[in-house]
């Protein structure tokens, strides 16, 4: 039987219509294979990913609800004892939206990151730099009805790698978001701006298309910053929005 | 309004700090219907080595062949406490193990059926984006007919579905191959 190239079927007796999420505008997304990141060579798969339609399988995903009584406040700032975290506090907040520009509500957001020094509560973080009792560098927050997400955190340092000779990562934030699907998946990393590393960082530059790549680094935003205490970043998340296309009524194709 | 989705950053190596809260390999908790399965593999890298830092995500349907979620409108039953999510790290030696129950059928496309088989991704430091595999289950009548293994070519098909375990009934291995003759397929949608 031909798979139905729009993704959209109906299925007799339950009349399930899928629509599609978009496929990546060309260029704004990494290929898996860049040499430059040394990590890539062994791990990329070196064959074609398979196409496949949309199915009920991927258009699902979990949701996590109940995290939501537990996620209002975020601060990474402050130990489990009442400590404060050493280093330059921030705030980051911002939207996530679909491709269509409509909020993506009651979503997880995850992050995670290194303390003021550059270094990783891990490990595996060999890096000679002092951790910091007051901070692990983890937290999770959700957004609200309007997509909206703020958390507050220390300013996270940049740190050495073995990628190449005398490597540096840039400053960065990791953000794990899943959306309302498999298919809106999104595993990131946040920069800042003016940052002298971003050029000569592999993984920021892994890329091609320039204003994508861009677009991972945040805003100095005056309208956040809180007086005497903690300077604002603005950041907006894009999750993989529905085909504008409007599609068939399902019921019409059997 | 057109945007364009975000860009896709490695997990890194340091992901546990993040993504350990979720970390789950009892997918299927107590109440929940269906043949209990363990799943246990390794994660190889191009030389066919383990690896240590990588993150499976498993997405499925309950035993009914139903999502928890609201896009799966189908007329069938769904336990409360039933999620069909899992996040489980690879351990030091590169292996991974969960256990969880055998979902059901679920539709696939032009009133297709879909053989049961469990949605996997995979991040890992060394991985750009996040990769997605499916399983499918051993002497399933239903693999020979199901619309996404046959958009695999043959020769690569057994690469997604998991074998039967010579030492205990219920027990599934299944290797994920980044690279090399038998490579992993991975899918994109």
């Amino acid at each position: 039987m031909a798979i139905d190239p729009a993704g959209a079927w109906g299925l007799k007796g339950a009349a399930l219509s899928i629509s599609n999420y978009r496929k990546p505008f060309l260029g704004t997304q990494p290929e898996f294979l860049h040499t430059p990141y040394a990590s890539s060579i062994k791990r990329a798969p070196q064959k074609p990913l398979v196409a496949i339609p949309q199915t009920l399988s991927e258009v699902t995903g979990p949701l996590f609800d109940r995290d939501a009584q537990h996620a209002a406040e975020c601060n990474l700032t402050r130990s489990a004892t009442g400590g404060e975290a050493q280093g330059q506090r921030i705030a980051v907040s911002g939207r996530v939206l679909d491709e269509n520009g409509r909020p993506v509500p009651h979503t997880l957001v995850e992050v995670w990151q290194a303390n003021a020094a550059g270094r990783y509560l891990h490990r595996y973080d060999q890096h000679d730099a002092p951790l910091d009792p007051n901070f692990t560098g983890d937290g999770y927050t959700m957004t609200d009805e309007l997509g909206r997400y703020r958390f507050v955190t220390i300013r996270p340092g940049c740190y050495p790698w073995g990628n190449h000779y005398n490597a540096w990562r840039p400053a960065h934030i990791h953000f794990s978001l899943f959306g309302p699907a498999m298919a809106t998946r999104l595993v990131t990393q946040m920069y800042f701006p003016g940052d002298p590393m971003l050029p000569f960082d592999p993984i920021f530059n892994c890329t091609t298309d320039e204003k994508a790549r861009n677009r991972l680094i945040s805003q100095f935003d005056w309208e956040t910053t809180i007086p005497g205490s903690t300077i604002g970043h603005k950041f907006d998340f894009i999750l993989r929005g529905a085909d504008a296309t409007p599609m068939e009524d399902a019921h019409h194709q059997d | 309004m057109s945007l364009q989705a975000t860009t896709w950053q490695t997990v890194g190596p340091f992901f546990r700090i993040g993504l350990e809260r979720l970390f789950d390999a009892d997918i299927a908790g107590v109440g929940v219907e269906g043949e209990r399965v363990a799943v246990a593999g390794r994660v190889l890298d191009g030389d066919g080595l383990p690896i240590r830092d990588a993150v499976l995500e498993i997405w499925q349907a309950n035993a009914a062949g139903k999502y928890a979620h609201p896009a799966d409108t189908q007329d069938k039953p769904l336990e409360a406490g039933f999620k069909g999510f899992g996040r489980i790290p690879t351990q030091d030696d590169g292996t991974f193990r969960f256990t969880t129950i055998k979902p059901g059928t679920v539709p696939g496309p032009n009133g297709t059926t879909q053989a049961p088989h469990l949605v996997v991704g995979l991040l890992m430091r060394g991985l750009l984006r996040g990769l997605v595999t499916r399983a499918y289950f051993p002497d399933e009548r239903l693999n020979s007919s199901d619309p996404i293994l046959g958009l695999i070519e043959p020769s690569r098909r057994a690469t997604l579905i998991m074998t039967p375990s010579s030492e205990h009934a219920n027990l599934l291995h299944w290797e994920i191959r980044m690279q090399g003759e038998a490579e992993t397929v991975f899918l994109e949608f």
